[in-house]
């Protein structure tokens, strides 16, 4: 799946509360007694480790050429390889791990800024702001995700900030309506009317009685489009509309390695295996953790 | 479906598709500074701006401008292309064989193969043939679609010369020909989508044999196809026609990666060209041109719907 | 009661019929040696509260156990035909064409995607062979038959435009379309409202009356036994504890058991008189206690009863074609004591 694709939608809907808290250490305990949870997080976190400590670990300067052992094959020197300007593959992979997961990062930060706060308000409200909204993010919905982020880094011009902030847009209708649905079910509760009949404020109950009480779904919902951002940044970026040279992700190195594809045609794996194997961690973890949500409810 | 519940739901779509419009009218227009600069690019000469500015017509009151796109839209007028002065409509007609072939071709792909596998995994829950079809799926979804398009063009185009690695043949140039060049973007763009139908369908199967219908089906002598045909298909099918739907807007964004990849001319190069060259309204064009196949293929999927599911019919 | 198992009037034989649990050595047996008898054209009542093993008892006759359940001794004749563990093709095809089922709950239980009348001429268009016109036209007369009006337009209905009484005429319609020797009926009036419930019992004994076809009817309502069925087969925790021609049961238990669920049941007690509740619940299958299964349960119950699991024991023979009575009771069985009449 690339930016194509349409993250999944339902994430399920919260417990109540006094389940909701029990719940939290058994759902994280839960949802990694599958040893394919434990294997993606696993992987995760030494995938994160690796991108923040990328100087200590990488075996070159990932940026450093040597034109006269270009698409060198797998060495000790190189253990994948060089590429198409003679720099170390494995190195530039890892490097490239640093932009392959801030930019997610940073796209859900975009995409929860405004889907957050405007489902919470439209499921606590409803009323014409639910009505709008509503039917703003059905309208959002109906156009394919990468074409709206095309549109937007039309006007914005592209570059790396552009892709985020339009993959984080893209984002907003999806997380609104978990946001939204999640914040409904919440709404019902009795302890929020006793918060409003004691005078609390709406900002007060959105943040102390709703937001807490839909951390799982929402949660859920933030592990799945981690590997649909991923993913959505590695095709802009092929597209030449995400990051630009001389930075790097694995995207943009799958480009450059589909540029010299019938010079070394083998190019095109290590980063290509990179992205899958994450995207792959984020789902299986997303997965995971929306039957362990699921789970705790039935129980 | 009813004629009431029709026609609510053509207003409803019509709907969606004025807000579109309305929304990539506002995009350029509301993001801060001269749109006709910000198109222009910083390096652009006053004469260039103000050229932008003519061709886009923003020298009129923004009513104006509004009222003229808008009415250009039933005719099918999105404007022209700033970059050749073409009619975007025509730029997007010609564009548009490639992509629906591949797109097309890629939803039968996907719809074979994911129902098929899909079927298969349902009727042996926990046995092998429904871990390996779960285990590929959820791998399918996982991969980037311009990778596996790198990898099919390396095995089957590169190594092996079998399939054309590039380019897209019209249906002119012979079926063979076109079928041929067809395959490689067409798996590419299918699998994830293959895999997403293949996980609902297996879902939808398992969840089906359960029922105390299929019970009473089997306590009237129904068994092996007959039971499967009869009883299980129909009905799994009802969840498995609304992901159908839902993978339409999947499909037609995916070419425009998959086009890249295989370098062929449909609307998905049409765009990016358009984005790089900040052709803002060839872009609002295809926006508004998806947006349409989009509520267009789930108004056929609630025709469907209907027509599988008695409940809907009547309700 | 062999005797009266190999009297070849019996449409239906279930002998010594044990289910166990795939796989599992150690758990008790969910139906531990069932043995009861249909005769041809009778109606035989299988009795107990849900858990006691009655439905699953019923299952293993059309062979549709669930998966992971399956039986491990006893035999189940259909006449002299052997149905235990046969291969699924030829079950298929007993199945609808000589055993017709109903179920509780006919809206889950009828297909939603499918008319009617499709529903009930599937089994002859199966068994028959019937083409879809030959057997939609006989769909109708049978929908005449089960009191439905109107019944050429409702053979185009889906089950979701009838109302629940309706739903479940339409299963009985297609449980007797292939004029099937035995039709088993799966709590079938359970799910109904009390009124519609008589209807459907109504109408069961007249198209038993007038085909002569024989029923298994599984229930937990005693009130729908009386006056229904001529046998009655009382379970409680996977075993048979008591049989008995119906009028005797009503007349006097021959088990602790049978006596507290006939207190249980308001029909026919004098006003005002507090009904009696059963203390404790059905144990599940893996908790059953040693020796007799209902002690826990039982105001009767001595130190005996917990030492020795007992046999089902004769009492006295069968007149009149009806089934001799037995119980799984020591103390009855030994005389020691007499159940007080139940009402």
């Amino acid at each position: 799946m690339s930016v194509v694709a349409t993250p999944p939608a339902t994430a399920g809907t919260p417990g109540t509360p006094e389940r909701a808290r029990r719940r939290r250490p058994g759902l994280l305990r839960s949802m990694l007694s599958g040893p394919s949870a434990v294997a993606a997080a696993a992987y995760l976190v030494l995938l994160a480790a690796l991108a923040v400590a990328a100087p200590l670990v990488a075996p070159h300067d990932p940026n450093a050429q040597d034109l006269f052992n270009r698409f060198a094959g797998m060495s000790a020197e190189h253990p994948l390889g060089t590429d198409d300007f003679g720099r170390d593959v494995a190195s530039r992979v890892i490097y490239a791990a640093r932009i392959s997961l801030l930019a997610p990062l940073i796209s859900l930060a975009v995409g929860m800024a405004i889907g957050v706060p405007a489902g919470l308000l439209a499921g606590l409200r409803r009323g014409w702001f639910d009505a709008v909204a509503d039917r703003l993010s059905d309208t959002l919905l109906s156009i394919p995700a990468i074409v709206f982020a095309l549109a937007i880094i039309a006007v914005m011009g592209p570059s790396l900030t552009t892709a985020m902030v339009a993959i984080g847009i893209v984002f907003a209708p999806h997380l609104f309506r978990v946001v939204r649905g999640a914040t409904m079910v919440v709404a019902e509760e009795t302890y929020i009317s006793s918060a409003e009949a004691i005078g609390a404020s709406t900002r007060r109950i959105l943040l102390v009685h709703v937001l807490p009480n839909i951390r799982a779904p929402l949660l859920v919902q933030v592990t799945l489009l981690m590997g649909f951002a991923l993913l959505a940044e590695a095709s802009l970026s092929f597209l030449g509309l995400g990051v630009q040279p001389p930075e790097a992700s694995w995207g943009s190195m799958l480009k450059a390695a589909y540029e010299n594809q019938f010079e070394a045609p083998y190019s095109v794996l290590p980063s290509g295996v990179a992205i899958l194997l994450t995207v792959l961690a984020f789902n299986v973890l997303g997965d995971r953790l929306r039957d362990a949500v699921a789970g705790g409810r039935a129980r | 479906m009813n004629l009431a519940r029709l026609l609510r739901r053509l207003a409803s779509a019509v709907l969606v598709i004025w807000l579109v419009h309305l929304l990539t009218f506002l995009l350029i227009r509301l993001v801060p500074g001269d749109p006709a600069q910000l198109l222009a690019g910083e390096r652009a000469t006053p004469d260039e701006v103000l050229r932008i500015r003519e061709q886009l017509g923003l020298e009129d009151p923004v009513l104006l401008q509004y009222a003229r796109s808008l009415g250009g839209l039933p005719r099918g007028d999105l404007g022209e292309s700033m970059f050749s002065g073409l009619p975007v409509g025509r730029l997007l007609a010609d564009a548009a064989p490639a992509t629906l072939s591949v797109a097309l071709m890629a939803l039968l792909f996907a719809a074979v193969f994911g129902v098929g596998a899909g079927v298969l995994a349902g009727l042996r829950q926990g046995g092998w043939t429904d871990r390996v079809v779960s285990t590929i799926a959820t791998v399918g979804i996982a991969m980037p679609s311009f990778w596996i398009g790198l990898v099919l063009v390396t095995f089957f185009a590169l190594v092996n010369p079998w399939l054309p690695a590039t380019g897209y043949a019209p249906l002119g140039e012979g079926v063979g020909t076109w079928f041929r060049h067809l395959v490689l973007p067409a798996v590419t763009l299918g699998v994830a989508v293959a895999a997403e139908i293949a996980r609902h369908t297996r879902g939808g199967v398992a969840d089906v044999l359960a029922k105390p219908y299929i019970r009473t089906a089997r306590a009237r002598g129904a068994s092996g196809s007959r039971l499967v045909r009869g009883h299980v298909l129909r009905n799994a099918a009802i969840p498995v026609v609304t992901v159908l739907g839902l993978q339409t807007g999947k499909l037609l964004g995916g070419t425009v990666v998959v086009e890249a990849v295989f370098g062929i001319s449909g609307l998905g190069t049409l765009a990016v060209n358009s984005v790089l060259e900040r052709d803002y309204p060839v872009l609002q064009g295809f926006v508004i041109f998806a947006a349409v196949v989009v509520v267009t293929a789930n108004l056929l999927v609630d025709t469907a719907y209907g027509r599988i599911n008695p409940k809907v019919r009547t309700a | 009661m062999s005797e009266r198992l190999e009297d070849a009037r019996n449409v239906l034989s279930v002998e010594g019929l044990t289910l166990d649990l795939a796989g599992g050595h150690a758990q008790p047996r969910l139906v531990d040696d069932v043995t009861f008898a249909v005769p041809a054209g009778g109606a035989v009542a299988l009795i107990g509260e849900s858990g006691c093993g009655k439905t699953m008892t019923a299952m293993a006759v059309l062979g549709l156990l669930p998966a992971g359940i399956r039986p491990v001794a006893g035999s189940v004749r259909l006449g002299d035909r052997e149905l235990l563990n046969r291969p699924e093709r030829e079950l298929a095809g007993i199945r609808g064409r000589e055993i017709g089922t109903i179920f509780q709950e006919p809206m889950s239980s009828l297909d939603p995607t499918m008319t009617v009348g499709d529903q009930i001429a599937e089994s002859r268009r199966l068994h028959l062979g019937e083409r879809r016109g030959t057997a939609r036209s006989r769909a109708r007369e049978l929908l005449d038959r089960v009191g439905i009006p109107d019944a050429a337009r409702r053979l185009r209905a889906y089950p979701h435009e009838l109302s629940g009484g309706m739903q479940q005429r339409v299963m009985i319609a297609a449980a007797i379309s292939c004029d099937p020797r035995l039709v088993i009926a799966d709590e079938p009036t359970t799910a109904l409202d009390v009124t519609i419930q008589a209807e459907i019992l109504g109408l069961l004994r007249d198209l038993q009356r007038d085909s002569g076809v024989a029923v298994l009817l599984v229930t937990h309502d005693l009130g729908v036994v009386a006056d229904f069925c001529e046998d009655v087969v009382v379970m409680y925790a996977g075993h048979v504890v008591e049989r008995s021609p119906v009028t005797d049961l009503f007349a006097s238990a021959r088990h602790p058991y049978t006596r507290a669920l006939l207190r249980s049941v308001p029909a026919g007690r004098a006003p005002r008189t507090p009904l009696d509740v059963i203390p404790g619940r059905v144990p599940s299958a893996g908790d059953f206690p040693a020796g007799c299964r209902f002690r826990p349960r039982c105001e009767y119950a001595v130190d005996a009863c917990a030492r020795t699991e007992p046999v089902e024991a004769r009492l006295d023979g069968g007149t009149g074609g009806h089934a001799a009575r037995g119980t799984r009771c020591l103390r009855v069985a030994a005389g020691e004591i007499e159940l007080q009449e139940a009402r």
